[in-house]
């Protein structure tokens, strides 16, 4: 299981199907689950910046649970929230969150009139529109079809904040391309950006023209950095050396090279690759056979 | 499903998907905090004409609503009232709704529309 554990979630499965029974009771359960999606909501909401003692009307994208949502009660915001997964909505109503909820792909479209909402967040949600789980799944399109769907049901003026977990630079540059393809303006706010752990990436969207004194968020953790990087380092070194004195004393491991490629291992390693969405031969009779050694 | 998410829901891709029609198996009045502010506001962003439509079809809701929202609405606290009940008292529990356009059914589960 150790393999599972490592990779990302988006990998695994789609997200109706790994956001399932199990995985939502999770976030009825894990106090430290419940705290971080508690906190970046909280950060969400402060970055839309609302005017205050004003209760809106907020759209939270794949809500999951409602622990975002309940972040939005707290400051007494009316909220409609949106998610694949029948099973994260059926515990949120279980929870009796007080946000109505709503079943949907959002790859295909916000499903809400024009300039309903005073405002959307969504947290770590967004970057399960860059994995193709069927054939027809198309990224770019459905990223298109997300972005141009929120900017219409968003009233203008009102902005987005997306909080999500881009696997690597060319996701979050699809991403942020989607976005402002489909006319929103903004930009990418990173927290505590010198931490691999707590670096948080927030996309800040704004619909239609800004309101006057319209200014950027600013970035949690960036002053603090410069002295932390140099503990951080040291801690990491201490580490790795640590880690690697463990594999060493492992007994009688064998080393990488000396594996046999049978069948077996050549079944697995195929498996995982057809996971990870790769192009794989397909298995036959003659997978992982030795070649004959009669020459013609 | 409150009646206030039905206002603003509409079917997904298509261009006059709204209002969707509601077909009810069960309903339920729940209570909700009276926040005139948020009602008063609420009133810009709805579609009125398809609220009353809504209720209308609806034959359990009482229509206490008037054919026209008033002129001074947000001073209006019996309007700003009856809104709020037919808003956010109102639960659709089962049931479906209907695309006007295509006339595609999405179920209502639990209180959960299903949109896919």
């Amino acid at each position: 299981m150790s393999m599972s554990h490592r990779s990302r979630p988006e990998e695994q499965a789609p997200p109706d199907v790994f956001y399932n029974q199990a995985e939502a009771e999770k976030y009825l359960h894990n106090s430290r689950m419940i705290e971080v999606q508690a906190q970046m909501a909280e950060r969400a909401l402060e970055m839309l910046c609302l005017p205050e003692d004003e209760s809106a009307l907020l759209l939270d994208v794949g809500c999951g649970t409602g622990l975002s949502g309940e972040a939005l009660e707290e400051y007494g915001h009316t909220w409609v929230g949106v998610d694949i997964s029948r099973d994260m909505l059926g515990v949120a109503q279980r929870r009796e969150v007080e946000g109505d909820l709503v079943h949907q792909d959002m790859g295909l479209g916000m499903p809400f009139r024009q300039g309903v909402f005073d405002g959307a967040i969504s947290i770590s949600a967004v970057q399960w529109l860059c994995y193709s789980d069927r054939n027809e799944h198309v990224p770019r399109l459905r990223l298109h079809r997300f972005f141009q769907s929120l900017y219409k049901c968003l009233r203008r003026g009102a902005r987005a904040v997306l909080q999500f977990y881009p696997q690597d630079a060319e996701q979050l540059q699809l991403i942020t391309a989607s976005a402002m393809r489909a006319g929103f303006g903004g930009g990418l706010v990173v927290d505590f950006p010198h931490s691999s752990k707590a670096k948080k990436y927030f996309l800040v969207l704004l619909a239609g023209l800004p309101d006057e004194g319209f200014s950027m968020p600013q970035a949690l953790g960036e002053e603090i950095a410069a002295t932390q990087v140099q503990q951080t380092a040291a801690v990491n070194m201490e580490r790795k050396q640590h880690a690697k004195r463990q594999i060493d004393r492992r007994p009688g491991k064998r080393s990488s090279k000396g594996v046999t490629k049978d069948r077996e291992w050549i079944m697995k390693k195929k498996h995982s690759q057809r996971r990870q969405g790769k192009e794989v031969c397909n298995d036959s009779k003659y997978s992982g056979r030795k070649r004959s050694k009669v020459r013609f | 499903m409150k009646l206030i998410t039905h206002n603003m829901l509409m079917s997904p891709g298509t261009r006059n998907g709204f209002p969707l029609a509601i077909e009810v198996e069960s309903l339920e009045e729940v209570e909700a905090d009276f926040n005139p502010e948020f009602i008063a506001r609420m009133v810009e962003k709805l579609d009125y004409p398809a609220l009353l439509q809504t209720v209308a079809s609806l034959s359990v809701v009482e229509g206490t609503l008037p054919p026209q929202v008033p002129e001074k609405y947000a001073e209006d606290e019996e309007f700003l009232k009856a809104l709020h009940h037919v808003l956010l008292e109102v639960e659709i529990v089962e049931g479906s709704l209907v695309c006007p356009e295509t006339a595609r059914k999405f179920p209502i589960k639990e209180g959960i529309p299903s949109m896919l």
